[in-house]
């Protein structure tokens, strides 16, 4: 059995902790230390990717505790992809945070890894109650990032973000409780068997725990209605933290993604697809109410915040159309707008630096440092995250559009997707124009430093990443159509988690007897 | 057994829903830890409830507890109490740095 799989887990677990026991008067050890065990995260990552490249499903079980009765860890497409992604926005915002963010407060690289050791713990697990173990983990490290830095808005905004977070939290215990209570096994490929052979009024109840898991993942994706947590948190947040919670509402987004079209998909019997009704158009609502704060957006940071939203509209929307195509631009989009949305609050912070007192508000002020960088950093980021040709934004959307051309919900596809396209167009033109355009000459004093060139390598590293997608649309977009076709067929998945249990018995009764 | 079990855990879930929805911090976090304890005891009912079962398997005993809701339990509970003691020096941090313990960080304009 290959161990690389716990390596994502383990080694941030040890980063942090080292950190924490061996570093934590020197910052600078802290920063080789996380910047190490981050980068080593990105090779390991890489080295997962080709291990799942061609539809290799790795099943690692803690312990050697077979599934389902122990907890595994799964290694699918799906979720090497989703490491990479962390591994990669991860590393680019810790090269932003070395540059000074990191020092306004105490322990920023140890629950910097901490971090990471949940949102790849969450990608990488193959059991319903140890996703919510590692839901836990990242929460837990996400409050003390998004505090990092003190000062009043932050413990406003924290308050709020905590205590929805917390009640998420239980909701998701109940519903876990549920599906344990009706089903037995916790494990989820298990679970994608046994599902379906529960009928009658067992199956309402199964269906109910289903759903209430549905508004946690919604919480924590940010769909409408649970979703207005997120401006204030992430508006917040200092920059690197905010950008790699880039990547924190793609947790809820996975998460749909493998209980939904995983567990309950077309072949869980009565519970078959049951979130996609309720998906489709919450996503599209979802869209909409993201564009709209994204024009009314009196900041760049709310702006971004909006973006943030409206691309789990779109990405959602692909996913409640359930089939292989939709999945697959669910994917590509996925990749593209964590790393765009990444490298925007990234950006933004750059700019609000340069602006004197107005910051990153949008109203008349002096023009920054260094209007030929920023603005032309601005303007790719903003064109790839409207969706025009040729960035990765636009293959997404086309990719989505496409596959919606044969599906009854065309037109409000349609009809949503381009408009709310055409909408966010005007809002990051207007955001620019008056940042970069509108400007009192001459420039704000006292003259502001010039952009430090780590920072701009972050930013720089990110766009390259998602410019990458779009060149290599080709390969990337086979690998999230294999990633969606062993989603909807889900078999191999099954068969390779389940395979070492059938030496035990099936028969073992749980709950003593009943029910 | 099954309606003064059913009924604690409603009585539970409802103080603390009541009291998460008050304005005030405090409150909050006692109606966080109510929920909680709540959760808690639904995930252990979703073993069965049923009493006078052997806790360890040994030879000749047919009927135990089902073990992984306990495990389940000790696990929420470990994690509920981080989180409360969490939440509890945030809302400590809150009521110093900005003055007062209502949950928006202000005093609303109209009174309450």
């Amino acid at each position: 059995m290959s161990h690389w799989i716990a390596v994502p887990i383990v080694l941030p677990a040890f980063a942090g902790v080292a950190i924490l026991l061996g570093a934590r008067t020197s910052l600078r050890l802290q920063r080789a230390i996380g910047l190490a065990a981050t980068a080593a995260l990105v090779l390991v990552a890489v080295v997962l990717l080709r291990q799942a490249y061609d539809g290799t499903v790795t099943v690692y079980a803690l312990g050697a505790w077979s599934a389902p009765f122990g907890i595994v860890l799964v290694l699918d497409r799906l979720s090497a992809m989703m490491v990479l992604m962390t591994a990669l926005v991860a590393i680019c915002s810790q090269i932003y945070a070395v540059t000074g963010p990191d020092a306004r407060g105490a322990n920023y690289h140890a629950l910097f890894q901490f971090q990471l050791m949940g949102l790849c713990g969450a990608f990488l697990t193959g059991d319903l109650f140890n996703l919510f173990v590692f839901f836990e983990v990242l929460l837990i490290a996400s409050y003390g990032l998004l505090l990092h830095g003190g000062g009043r808005d932050r413990v406003r905004a924290g308050i709020h973000y905590v205590v929805f977070n917390l009640v998420g939290s239980a909701l998701f215990l109940i519903g876990v409780g549920t599906i344990y209570g009706v089903v037995g096994t916790l494990n989820m490929a298990d679970l994608a068997v046994k599902a379906a052979q529960v009928s009658g009024p067992e199956a309402t109840l199964l269906s109910s725990g289903a759903l209430i898991l549905l508004v946690v993942f919604a919480i924590k994706a940010a769909l409408l209605p649970l979703g207005f947590w997120l401006p204030l948190t992430y508006g917040s947040a200092t920059a690197p933290v905010a950008a790699l919670f880039a990547i924190m509402t793609k947790v809820g987004i996975y998460a749909t993604i493998r209980v939904y079209v995983l567990v309950f998909g077309a072949g869980a019997g009565q519970a078959a697809n049951l979130a996609m009704p309720w998906l489709l158009p919450l996503a599209l609502l979802t869209l909409i109410l993201g564009t709209l704060g994204a024009v009314a957006g009196r900041n760049l940071r709310s702006l971004a915040a909006y973006l943030v939203i409206a691309s789990v509209g779109t990405m959602l929307t692909a996913v409640a159309l359930g089939t292989v195509a939709s999945l697959s631009a669910a994917l590509y989009y996925m990749g593209h707008s964590t790393f765009v949305l990444a490298g925007i609050f990234l950006l933004v912070d750059l700019i609000a630096r340069q602006r004197g007192e107005a910051t990153d508000q949008l109203r008349r002020a002096g023009a920054v440092r260094q209007p030929a960088l920023l603005g032309g950093l601005f303007l790719a980021a903003v064109v790839a995250i409207a969706g025009l040709p040729p960035t990765s934004g636009f293959v997404g959307k086309l990719l989505l559009l496409r596959s919606a051309l044969e599906l009854p919900s065309v037109i409000w596809i349609f009809g949503v997707v381009l408009a709310t396209g055409f909408l966010s167009l005007v809002a990051v033109s207007r955001a620019g124009s008056m940042v970069f355009w509108n400007v009192e000459l001459p420039t704000a004093a006292p003259d502001p430093a010039r952009a430090k060139p780590l920072r701009v390598v972050a930013i720089v590293l990110l766009l390259a990443l998602a410019t990458a997608m779009a060149v290599f649309a080709g390969p990337v977009v086979e690998f999230t159509d294999g990633a969606a076709y062993s989603l909807l067929h889900p078999d191999d998945y099954i068969e390779a988690v389940l395979a070492e249990s059938n030496a035990i018995p099936a028969s073992v009764e749980h709950g003593g007897g009943a029910p | 057994m099954e309606l003064l079990f059913a009924t604690a855990i409603g009585v539970l879930v409802a103080a603390g829903v009541y009291l998460l929805l008050r304005a005030r911090t405090f409150p909050v976090v006692l109606g966080l830890a109510l929920l909680s304890y709540a959760v808690n005891f639904f995930i252990f009912a979703m073993g069965r409830l049923r009493v006078g079962l052997a806790p360890i398997i040994r030879e000749g005993v047919t009927e135990y507890p089902d073990p992984i809701p306990q495990a389940l339990v000790l696990t929420a509970i470990v994690i509920g109490f981080a989180m409360t003691a969490f939440v509890l020096i945030l809302a400590l941090r809150a009521n110093f740095d900005l003055g007062n313990d209502h949950v928006d960080g202000r005093e609303p304009e109209v009174g309450e």
